[in-house]
């Protein structure tokens, strides 16, 4: 019982939007679409929820064919990036508005449209216009547009993308909670790994119109099966190398020599493009096993309570992130330590051998 | 400092003597007017207004100026909008030469169009009704109204559509509930318009009547009739002309800018 896209595409003229693509979102899952812009989720989403009907391929929901159902009959919310409401409502009607539609008896629409407003704390709100609230007030309406009706599939857009950062932080934490006790399915599309990790669920990595990896969240993340679902999932950019591993001794291509401790025992000699994340290359030495790594310093970014250093090895661009302040020349030689158990090794096709 | 002052004074002196001189003719008898060189008027009368206000000879046109501008008005921008929707909302094939196209409607002499109509509107009978002119007048009002709306239905997002789906509208709920209030501005804008071009339009409205819906535009410019020089008179109804476009500006005189822009701001 699910949502299921089944060989489905979506050209439009000459460009591919979606190539060809399987899903099976399961009912009562949270389900991130994490890539960066123009990968393809807002497509996907339309899709998932009707606006658009998939060039080939067919789209399931719970046992039965529904390709060519118009959205209306559907059942789904969707809340955009942007903050959409219906401006000439007022923000009760807005939140109304689906239920209307419904025909849905007074009583009811009034619980509902009463419920929803306190659990997105609108309550005071509810006799102004949209363009009387703030951004953050604005798309608690839309939300709260979104859950008022018993949605089977409730599609997220980047919905905080336009949010300044603390009303970011306020909502990330609060919708996870909404859709705890729903037995709808959730989609939420975001361009940052750590909302998806904040979100938990499955994750589905998009890249250009694919999507390279579906799974859970958190092995998603651990684990990446290919290099470019690894940089999908990352930020900063996971760092990559070209690498030679012989006996436990790993060489990088014009760069150090490491030996290896005991976590890459299970990983056959061989030619690999290794991949370590930011928080894994850093200024002190954190973890057992530790290699150092040296390079040119080109661009440090300080925030209160990390370290950015970008720096040059070989032909390859790092990064490496550290807590706390560690003030580095710009153009000076920096020497940072890798935690060589966290090395990812990809194989010649790119997929990931260890 | 002082300076910036004196200019816009006389600027604006400049800009309104056309009209002072209008209102004070209006209040002057022909003879007075005929007289000489008078910059207000010596024996004030209304006499003028009163001959519009009870001859209906003259307040019929009026009446004609104004129904043959209602109806093209309405026309027009039931017309227009779901064109304008369409250019703003879908691609397909030669839409952008379509859309530009429309405008170039406009920079044709509306000269031309007179014979055609005149011959066209007599052989179907239309010719000397209020429907020949807000019919003539649709050609160059609806493309203008199509651009001035499409400029205002692009700046709503796509995704208000799209949330009207999802939450269960049909297409001609979501676009009477929702859409049509969302741009009303628009739509007041493109409607003043439309009033204002047809409102003033000379040429098509003189030719395409002849008594039966004789226009204002018609009455109020033939300078000698069989009681020989009215001017007064014709003064009163330039200065009754000026009135509804005063009226109308006035409800969308925040918006107006947008529409010398096409909508595009």
């Amino acid at each position: 019982m699910s949502l299921e896209l089944r060989n489905v595409t979506k050209r439009v003229g000459a460009d591919t939007y979606i190539y060809e693509t399987n899903l099976v979102l399961a009912d009562g899952s949270l389900n991130v679409l994490l890539g960066p812009t123009l990968a393809g989720k807002t497509t996907l989403m339309q899709l998932m929820a009707g606006l658009e009907k998939p060039t080939t391929g067919e789209v399931w929901f719970r046992g039965k064919n529904v390709t060519g159902v118009p959205v209306q009959k559907r059942n789904v919310s969707m809340v955009y990036q942007q903050f959409i409401n219906y401006p000439n409502f007022s923000v009760r009607e807005n939140i109304a508005a689906p239920l209307r539609v419904a025909r849905m008896n007074e009583a009811e629409i009034d619980r509902r449209v009463m419920q929803a407003a306190e659990i997105l704390r609108l309550t005071p709100m509810l006799d102004r216009r949209p363009s009387q609230l703030s951004g953050g007030q604005q798309q608690r309406t839309a939300i709260a547009r979104a859950i008022v009706k018993d949605s089977d599939i409730i599609l997220f857009d980047e919905p905080l993308a336009n949010l300044d950062y603390k009303l970011r932080e306020e909502l990330r934490d609060e919708l996870p909670k909404l859709f705890a006790q729903r037995n709808c399915i959730v989609v939420y599309a975001t361009t940052e790994p750590a909302e998806a990790l904040l979100f938990g669920g499955n994750t589905a990595t998009l890249h250009e119109g694919r999507i390279t990896q579906f799974c859970p969240t958190a092995r998603g993340y651990r684990r990446p099966k290919d290099i470019v679902s690894a940089r999908v999932f990352s930020d900063p950019p996971i760092n990559t190398h070209a690498a030679v591993k012989v006996n436990g001794e790993l060489t990088l291509v014009d760069g150090p020599q490491w030996s290896l401790g005991d976590g890459a025992r299970d990983v056959p000699d061989g030619n690999y493009t290794i991949a370590i994340r930011p928080h894994h290359v850093t200024m002190k030495p954190v973890a057992a096993n530790s290699a150092t790594i040296e390079g040119r310093v080109l661009i440090t970014e300080l925030s209160g309570s990390e370290s950015v250093i970008h720096f040059k090895v070989g032909n390859e661009t790092w990064v490496s992130q550290s807590h706390g302040i560690h003030p580095v020349e710009v153009g000076a030689q920096a020497r940072l330590h890798v935690d060589t158990d966290q090395i990812l090794y990809y194989g010649p096709s790119e997929e990931l051998v260890g | 400092m002082r300076w910036r002052y004196v200019f816009l004074f006389i600027y604006i002196l400049f800009l309104m003597l056309p009209i002072y001189w209008l209102l004070n003719m209006s209040f002057k008898t022909t003879n007075e007017i005929l007289g000489g060189f008078s910059a207000f008027p010596r024996e004030f009368t209304l006499a003028s207004y009163r001959t519009i206000f009870t001859d209906p000879t003259w307040y019929n046109t009026y009446i004609n100026s104004i129904t043959y501008v209602l109806i093209n008005t309405v026309i027009s921008v039931m017309v227009a909008l779901p064109a304008a929707y369409a250019f703003s909302r879908y691609n397909f094939i030669g839409d952008k030469h379509l859309f530009f196209w429309l405008l170039s409607n406009r920079m044709a002499p509306p000269a031309v169009f007179v014979l055609p109509f005149v011959n066209l509107y007599s052989a179907v009978g239309l010719f000397d009704t209020p429907w020949a002119v807000a019919l003539a007048h649709t050609l160059f009002n609806v493309p203008l109204a199509v651009w001035i709306l499409e400029g205002f239905m692009s700046g709503v997002p796509k995704e208000l559509d799209e949330t009207a789906y999802v939450d269960g509208y049909s297409f001609p709920s979501f676009f009477v509930k929702i859409f049509i209030p969302t741009i009303a501005a628009g739509i007041g804008v493109a409607a003043f318009f439309c009033f204002m071009f047809s409102w003033v339009e000379m040429l098509l409205a003189k030719n395409l009547t002849s008594v039966a819906a004789k226009p204002i535009v018609a009455a109020m410019t033939k300078t000698a009739s069989t009681s020989g020089y009215e001017l007064g008179l014709l003064a009163a109804a330039g200065v009754l002309t000026l009135i509804p476009g005063a009226f109308v500006i006035y409800f969308v005189r925040n918006y107006i800018a947008k529409g010398f822009a096409l909508g595009r701001v």
